[in-house]
C-alpha cells in the first residue's frame, strides 16, 4: 500500500526526518533572499505535515511501518518505527511548525533580529531531530535523536550571542547533556544488559527478565531524571535559562518540540520499555512519582513569583510537563491516556501563550507582567487568544486541556492515589491564578501613565494569524478530541 | 615473499630509517618515509586478513626454531594492533611534510624522519614478536627514538619534557627487563608461548615478583595514573606530527604489552585470581579517568589538555582489562583503536592550528572558527567522538565499557565512566566555545590550513564516524581478540 506521493509508509517515516533537513538546506541556499527563504520554510513545514498526516490512516488501521537505517553495533540497529504515541507527537510538532513559521516571519522581522538564516536553518534541523525522536524504534535511536535535538537547539538558545545568552547556553547544554549521559545512557545500557534488546515493544521488554522491584525502581528513576528534557526537578534549570532565545524558539521548541520530546520519551519508556503492568506489579514508580508531584506544585509556586512573562510561562511549562510524567508513572490506562493527550493539549495552549508573549514584546516592547495593565484594550486579539490558551492550560472548558486533566484525575483515582489527585487540584488552582492574572490585568486595569495614546498597535499580521489559529485549535480540541483519544487508546489497548 | 611478511613488517621501516637519514634532502627523506609507512600498512593489513580466520602465524627468525631462536607470532590481537599502528603511521606521515617544514630545521628534518621510522619499527616490533627479550629490545628502540623526536619540538621546553620522559621511560624499561630476567631465571626460556607453558609449574615468590616488576614497568610506559607524569609535557611540547603519532600509537602498544604479559604469558588465573590484578588496576583506572579529565578541564594549552585527556582514556582501556571479562576486554581493545583515531584527529587539528597561528593556547583560538572553519570543525567532530556521542567511535567504546561494568554488577564504575564523558564535554566545550563564540583577535593573515594538513586530519575524522556508524568490523575483531586472550575462543 502506498500513501502520499507514492511513498510507502516506512519511506514516509524517513521522509518526515529528511524533509526538514532538506528544508534547512533550502533555507541556507536562499539565505540572501528573505522572501524566498521564508517561503521555503513554510513550504517544507506544510509538506512535512502532509507526510506525517498520511501516516495517520495506516497507523489507526494497525500498521506499524518500520525502517532500519543502520546497525552500528551488532544487535543494536538504528531504526524508525511509527506507532500511535509517536505519531501523536509528530502530528503536534509538525502542525505547530507551520504555525510557528508563520509567526516567526512577523516576529523576526518586526523585532529586527540578526542572523535570521541561521535561525531558520537550525530551527528546521531541530524539527528533523524531533521527528526522529517521535519515530524512534528503539532506545538507542531515541537517544541519538534526543542528543541531536539538544545540540542543534543550542545555536538557537544562544542566538543573540550576548554574554547572557552564552551563560544560558552553558546551563542548557550542561544540564541536558549531563543528565542524558550520566543517567539516561546508563539506564539504556543497563536495560540492554537486562533484556538483551532495547527495542520498543508493546507490553515492555523488562517483564520476565528477573529484574527485581528495587532494580526496576532505580532504573525508572534513572530514566525520569535522565530525560532532562522532561524538566522534572531538580533538573529543570535549563528551561528558564533557555528563555533568552527569541520567542518563536521558546514557543515551538521550549513549549513543544524539545520539552515534549522529553515527556514523550518518558511515556514511551513507561509504555514500551517497562510496560505499565510491569511498573504496577513491581511498584517501580511509587517513589519517583512524588518527584513529579513535587515539581507540579513547586514550579507553580515559583511561577507565581515571576514578573517576567516568559519566565512565568517557563515555570508553568515545567509544572505542566510533570503532569505528563505523572500520568506516565501512574502506569494505568487513564494516566497514560491523559498524559498522551496532554502532550497535544498543553502544546497548543502553551504555544498560544508564548506567541502572545512574543507579540506583546514586538508590538509594545513589554516583557514584565506588571507593565501590561490595560494593554488588552489596544491588543484585544492577542490577549483574547492568550485567555483561551490560559484556559486550556488550567484545564477548564471550553478548551482542550479539560480532557487531558480529566483523564489524569481519573488515573490518580484508578491508582488509588488521592494525594496525587489533591496535588493536581491544588496546582490547577495555582495555575488559574497566575495565568489569568495576565489577561485580567490587561483587560480590566487602566494603563499606567494615563489614557493618552501610547502608539501601541496590534502585533504583525502573520503573528496574529498564528496565535489566533492555535487558540482556535485549543477550542477545537475540546470539541473534537477523538483523534487524540483514538491514537492513545491504541497505545493503552496494546 | 608472502611467508616472510612478519619479518618484512619490521624490516621495511628499519631499513628505510638509515636511508632517510643518509639522503640529506628533506623532501626525499619524507617520500621514503611515506613509502615505508604505507608499505608497512599494506603488510599489516595482509597479516590481519591472514589471521582473521582464527589462525596464528609463527615465523622463526633465521630459521632457528623457538625456543632457541626468536619467534614472531601473529594472531588476531597482534595483527589488530599492527594495523592500528601502521595505519596511524600512514596517515600521519603525509601530514608531516608541511608540519615538519614549519616546525623543524632543514638539517634536522631527515634525521627526524629517520627517528620517526625507527619509532614505528620499534612499535611494530613490540607487537609482532613472540619473545619477551626481543620485545624489550624493540621497546627500547621505540622509546629512544621517541625521546629524540620529542626533543625536536619547536619549544625549548621540549628538551626538558624529553629528558623527563627519558628518565621515567628508562625506569620503566629497567623494571621490565628485571621482570624478564627473573622469568628467564625460573624457566630458562624467553619465548612467550614457552613461558606460558612453564610458569604455572614453577610458581613461587620469584614469579610473583617478576609479575609485579613487569606490571609496574609497563604501567609506567602506558602512563597509567599515577605513573603518567611524563606524558603531558611530552605531548604538549613535541612537534605536532610526533604528538599525533605517539598519542595514537605508543601508549596503545604499551597497553598491548600489558595484555600479552598478563593474559598470554602469566594467564588469567594467575593474574586475576592469585595476584588480584584487577584490584590494583580498577581503582587506578577510575582515578585516572576522573582525575586526569578534571585536570584537563583546567589546562590553557590545548595539546596539554588533550594529553591529560589521553591519560583519562588510558584509564578507560585499563578499566576494560580489569573487568577481566570478554565484554570488558572487548571494550578495552575497541578503545585502543577508537582512541587512536579520536586523538589522532584532535592532535592533527591542533597541528594545523600550530601551523597557521603558532600557538595552541586557548586564547589563541578565540574566534578561530571563522578563519579556519575546517580545522575547528574537525576538532569539534573529534571532540564529539571523545565525548561519546552516538554514531561516533567513542560511543561504541563507552557502550561496551559500561555494558561490561554492568555485567559485573559494578554500577558505580559504570557511572564513573559516564561522568568521565561529562568531563570530556567540559574540556572540549572550552575550546569550542572559544573558537565559535568569541571574536577573532589574532593576525589578519591567518587562513585555513593547507590541504596537505586537512586531508589526513579529515581522513581520521571520517574514520571516527565511519566506524561509529558501522562498528561491526571493529567489534568483531576486538571480540575475537578478547576471546583469544581469555582463552574462551568460539
Amino acid at each position: 500500500m502506498t500513501g502520499l506521493f507514492g511513498l510507502s509508509e516506512p519511506m514516509a517515516a524517513l521522509a518526515a526526518v529528511l524533509i526538514p533537513l532538506f528544508g534547512g538546506g533550502l533555507v541556507l541556499a536562499l539565505g540572501k533572499r528573505p522572501n524566498r527563504r521564508e517561503a521555503a520554510t513554510l513550504g517544507t513545514s506544510g509538506l512535512l505535515f502532509l507526510v506525517v498526516l498520511s501516516l495517520l490512516g495506516p497507523v489507526l488501521d494497525g500498521a506499524r511501518p518500520r525502517l532500519v537505517l543502520a546497525e552500528p553495533l551488532p544487535g543494536l540497529p538504528i531504526y524508525l518505527e511509527v506507532e500511535p504515541l509517536g505519531l501523536l507527537f509528530a502530528l503536534v510538532a509538525s502542525s505547530l511548525w507551520i504555525v510557528t513559521s508563520l509567526y516567526s516571519i512577523g516576529y523576526m522581522r518586526g523585532h529586527h533580529e540578526k542572523n535570521q538564516t541561521r535561525f531558520y536553518l537550525f530551527f528546521a534541523v531541530a524539527i528533523s531531530a524531533a521527528m526522529g525522536v517521535a519515530f524512534s524504534g528503539n532506545l538507542f535511536t531515541l537517544f541519538f535523536f534526543y542528543e541531536a535535538l539538544t545540540l542543534c537547539t543550542f545555536p538557537l538558545v544562544t542566538h543573540h550571542q550576548t554574554e547572557a545568552a552564552r551563560k544560558a547556553g552553558r546551563v542548557y547544554l550542561g544540564i541536558l547533556l549531563s543528565t542524558s549521559i550520566a543517567f539516561q545512557l546508563l539506564a539504556i545500557i543497563w536495560t540492554y544488559s537486562l533484556a538483551g534488546t532495547v527495542e520498543f515493544r508493546p507490553g515492555g521488554i523488562l517483564a520476565g527478565t528477573g529484574a527485581s522491584g528495587t532494580v526496576a525502581a532505580i532504573l525508572l528513576a534513572l530514566y525520569v531524571f535522565g530525560i532532562g528534557k522532561a524538566a522534572v526537578m531538580p533538573f529543570h534549570r535549563w528551561l528558564p535559562a533557555a528563555m533568552v532565545a527569541p520567542t518563536p524558539v521558546s514557543a515551538l521548541l521550549h513549549a513543544v518540540a524539545v520539552v515534549k520530546a522529553g515527556v514523550f520519551s518518558v511515556l514511551k519508556v513507561c509504555v514500551y520499555t517497562f510496560g505499565w503492568e510491569f511498573i504496577t506489579d513491581t511498584g517501580a514508580s511509587d517513589l519517583v512519582i512524588w518527584a513529579a508531584a513535587a515539581t507540579i506544585i513547586l514550579a507553580s509556586l515559583v511561577a507565581f513569583t515571576k514578573d517576567n512573562l516568559k519566565a512565568r510561562l517557563a515555570y508553568s511549562t515545567i509544572s505542566q510537563l510533570s503532569y505528563i510524567v505523572l500520568g506516565a508513572l501512574l502506569a494505568n490506562e487513564w494516566g497514560i491516556l491523559g498524559g498522551g493527550m496532554h502532550i497535544a493539549m498543553h502544546a497548543f495552549g502553551k504555544i498560544t501563550l508564548f506567541f502572545g508573549a512574543g507579540a506583546i514584546m514586538v508590538a509594545a516592547h513589554k516583557t514584565e507582567i506588571s507593565q501590561m495593565k490595560g494593554l488588552g484594550r489596544t491588543m484585544p486579539i492577542t490577549f483574547g487568544a492568550f485567555f483561551v490558551g490560559a484556559l486550556s492550560i488550567i484545564g477548564v472548558p471550553p478548551a482542550g486541556g479539560a480532557w487531558s486533566k480529566w483523564f489524569l484525575g481519573l488515573g490518580t483515582l484508578e491508582a488509588g492515589q488521592v494525594g496525587l489527585l489533591a496535588v493536581l487540584m491544588v496546582s490547577s488552582l495555582l495555575t488559574l491564578v497566575y495565568l489569568l492574572e495576565i489577561p485580567v490585568k490587561a483587560f480590566f486595569l487602566s494603563p499606567e501613565g494615563g489614557k493618552g495614546s501610547t502608539g501601541i498597535k496590534e502585533a504583525p499580521l502573520t503573528s496574529l494569524i498564528a496565535l489566533t489559529l492555535t487558540a482556535l485549535a485549543s477550542i477545537i480540541l475540546f470539541l473534537q478530541p477523538k483523534i487524540l483519544y483514538d491514537l492513545m487508546s491504541l497505545v493503552v489497548g496494546s | 615473499m608472502i611467508n616472510h611478511l612478519p619479518i618484512l613488517q619490521v624490516i621495511v621501516p628499519l631499513m628505510a630509517a638509515p636511508v632517510a637519514a643518509l639522503v640529506r634532502k628533506r623532501g626525499v627523506a619524507w617520500f621514503i618515509t611515506v613509502l615505508a609507512t604505507w608499505a608497512s600498512l599494506a603488510i599489516a593489513v595482509l597479516l590481519l586478513l591472514d589471521v582473521r580466520d582464527g589462525g596464528t602465524i609463527r615465523y622463526a627468525l633465521g630459521g632457528w626454531a623457538a625456543p632457541w631462536g626468536i619467534e614472531y607470532r601473529v594472531d588476531t590481537v597482534s595483527a589488530y594492533v599492527l594495523v592500528i599502528v601502521a595505519g596511524i603511521g600512514a596517515i600521519v606521515t603525509p601530514y608531516a611534510l608541511l608540519s615538519v617544514r614549519r616546525e623543524i630545521g632543514v638539517k634536522q628534518a631527515p634525521l627526524f624522519y629517520s627517528a620517526l621510522l625507527l619509532c614505528l619499527c620499534g612499535l611494530l616490533g613490540i607487537t609482532i614478536t613472540g619473545d619477551v627479550f626481543n620485545l624489550f629490545v624493540f621497546l627500547e628502540i621505540s622509546s629512544i627514538s621517541a625521546y629524540a623526536l620529542i626533543a625536536m619540538g619547536p619549544d625549548r621546553r621540549a628538551l626538558h619534557a624529553a629528558y623527563k620522559y627519558l628518565i621515567m621511560g628508562s625506569i620503566g624499561a629497567t623494571f621490565i627487563v628485571i621482570g624478564i630476567g627473573m622469568m628467564y631465571m625460573m624457566t630458562g626460556t624467553l619465548n612467550m608461548a614457552d613461558l606460558a607453558r612453564l610458569l604455572p609449574s614453577v610458581g613461587g615468590r620469584t614469579v610473583t615478583v617478576a609479575f609485579a616488576f613487569l606490571a609496574v614497568g609497563i604501567s609506567l610506559k602506558l602512563a597509567l595514573f599515577p605513573l603518567h607524569q611524563w606524558l603531558p609535557d611530552a605531548y604538549a611540547y613535541a612537534p605536532s606530527t610526533v604528538t599525533a603519532f605517539l598519542a595514537s600509537t605508543a601508549t596503545k602498544v604499551a597497553f598491548y604489552v600489558l595484555l600479552r604479559v598478563v593474559f598470554s604469558v602469566f594467564g588469567v588465573v594467575f593474574a586475576f585470581e592469585t595476584m588480584s590484578l584487577h584490584w590494583a588496576l580498577l581503582p587506578l583506572a577510575i582515578v585516572a579517568v576522573l582525575f586526569a579529565s578534571l585536570t584537563a578541564v583546567y589546562q590553557g594549552n590545548v595539546k596539554r589538555l588533550l594529553a591529560y585527556s589521553s591519560v583519562a582514556q588510558i584509564g578507560y582501556m585499563i578499566l576494560g582489562v580489569s573487568l577481566a571479562t570478554v565484554t570488558g576486554l572487548t571494550a578495552g581493545l575497541l578503545h585502543l583503536f577508537n582512541h587512536a583515531v579520536i586523538k589522532g584527529a584532535l592532535f592533527l587539528a591542533m597541528g594545523a592550528v600550530m601551523y597557521r597561528v603558532g600557538s595552541v593556547r586557548i586564547e589563541a583560538m578565540q574566534g578561530l572558527a571563522k578563519r579556519m572553519p575546517w580545522t575547528m570543525a574537525a576538532f569539534v567532530a573529534g571532540g564529539f567522538s571523545l565525548i561519546g556521542v552516538p554514531l561516533t567511535v567513542g560511543f561504541v567504546s563507552k557502550w561496551y565499557l559500561v555494558l561490561g561494568a554492568i555485567e559485573n554488577d559494578m554500577w558505580l564504575v559504570a557511572f564513573f565512566v559516564l561522568v568521565g564523558s561529562l568531563l570530556a564535554v567540559a574540556y572540549i566545550w572550552k575550546v569550542a566555545e572559544a573558537a565559535y563564540f568569541k571574536d577573532y583577535i589574532g593576525d589578519l593573515d591567518v587562513r585555513e590550513a593547507p590541504l596537505g594538513l586537512l586531508v589526513p586530519m579529515w581522513a581520521l575524522v571520517v574514520a571516527n564516524f565511519y566506524f561509529g556508524v558501522d562498528a561491526n568490523l571493529t567489534v568483531g575483531v576486538a571480540r575475537q581478540a578478547a576471546e583469544l586472550l581469555l582463552g574462551v575462543g568460539p
